[in-house]
């Protein structure tokens, strides 16, 4: 495995088992335990506490009509949902994302393009395309933004990031990612729009944008 | 808790149903799991007809999915536990949950007594933990694991000791290192 040193803060991998993440920032979550092993026994850990909330939970009476139902359709054929598996340097969540087809680019000027995969009230994700050397321009952030790289590598004012490494950037945060020399850097990045409409990033602009 | 040789009941009928489709052990977890199911699903108020659904769609997935059970790492509670979630959000979103890649036991695979057993302790002690805590505390736990907490609220509550079931549940991915590598190539 290639070394991940940048990993998804804990409150964020229990709020992931928990099933309230945003969705946005779910599929960084699960792109990045696809690459992970060690936040994945963090997320399992988790579970092992939801189980027995669970377990302990009170009860209440099932119908015995329920049962039975159940019992009937075990032998049924059933539609198993679609499995995607991982393509070049998209896991398996991404590509679920991409509905298993390749990422449609769309240029954002000085070579950098983006696909946004999907988005929402309370965020958004998106792929970016970095040419090696390439620096995306200097931005703030108006709420929580994280950043995994796919392929290839960049750096910024806080340090290096690999494949696999996940970059959790907040307000506080202003930066100047640069992508390294030896390949395009391609990453997954969720923010959380919530926040966004307070800073000055021009309203009218946003909807051209979309960032 | 003590030092138990054996896996739990629910752990060996999970098995059963993995490995053999065994329905009498099915019908044994329907027994186990469905009421606290149907109480949990409750909680946030959702109608009892409505819960029904839920917990019949749950008991189908663990049976069409058993081959994804894997002792090393997870408790039954806790898969089941990450189905219901995930079946509750699915209906809430009319779309799936973003899941991670699978791992899966390689075919050959024996099961590994004491890993289970070493898994189960720690569930056992983090269950004591849990019980020791004042009612309010419980109640801050329960509500963050039935999905009525932000992240931003989680990061805030105390941190429960998590550390050894952490470093067990690794070693049950360790045995699945192979297909790791597999992943990262
Ligand atoms: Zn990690
Ligand atoms: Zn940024």
């Amino acid at each position: 495995m290639t070394s991940i040193s940048h990993h998804i803060p804990e409150p964020m991998l229990a709020a992931y088992a928990a099933g309230t993440l945003p969705h946005a920032f779910s599929v960084v979550v699960a792109t990045h335990i696809s690459m992970c092993s060690e936040c994945r026994a963090v997320v399992e850990a988790h579970e092992a506490v939801g189980g027995i909330v669970l377990d302990d939970m009170l009860r209440a009476d099932v119908s015995s009509s329920m049962k039975s139902n159940v019992l009937a359709m075990l032998d049924d054929p059933f539609q198993d949902t679609p499995v995607y598996q991982r393509r070049g340097p998209y896991p398996g969540p991404v590509m679920e994302a991409l509905k298993g087809q390749e990422p449609r680019w769309k240029k954002l000027g000085m070579g950098v393009r983006q696909d946004i995969l999907s988005e929402d009230k309370h965020g958004s994700v998106r792929l970016l395309y970095i040419p090696p050397g390439q620096a995306v321009p200097d931005h703030g952030h108006n709420g929580l933004e994280l950043t995994l790289v796919l392929q290839g590598s960049f750096s910024d004012e806080t340090g290096q990031f690999g494949v696999g490494d996940v970059e959790v950037a907040d307000e506080t945060l202003e930066h100047t990612p640069i992508a390294g020399m030896e390949d395009v850097c391609i990453c997954l990045a969720a923010t959380d729009a919530r926040l966004r409409f307070n800073a000055f990033v021009p309203r009218l602009l946003q909807p051209i944008f979309r960032i | 808790t003590q030092a138990k040789a054996e896996p739990s009941r629910e752990t060996l009928w999970m098995i059963a149903v993995r490995d053999h489709r065994d329905k009498a052990a099915f019908s044994a977890l329907f027994d186990h799991f469905a009421p606290r199911l149907k109480g949990f699903v409750m909680r946030n108020g959702t109608s009892a007809a409505q819960a029904e659904e839920i917990v019949q769609d749950v008991m189908l997935t663990l049976w069409r999915k058993a081959h994804m059970f894997d002792p090393h790492r997870a408790q039954v509670s806790a898969w089941v536990y990450q189905i219901v979630r995930n079946r509750q959000i699915d209906v809430a979103r009319k779309e799936n949950r973003p899941m991670p890649e699978a791992l899966k036991e390689e075919p050959e695979a024996e099961p590994d007594a004491s890993q289970i057993v070493s898994i189960e302790q720690e569930t056992g002690q983090l269950r004591d933990a849990l019980q020791r805590l004042r009612p309010e505390q419980r109640e801050v736990i329960e509500k963050a694991y039935l999905g009525e907490l932000t992240h931003q609220e989680i990061s805030t509550q105390t941190g429960l000791p998590l550390g050894t079931i952490k470093s067990r549940i690794r070693l049950g991915l360790q045995r699945l290192r192979h297909e790791l590598k597999d992943l990262s190539e």
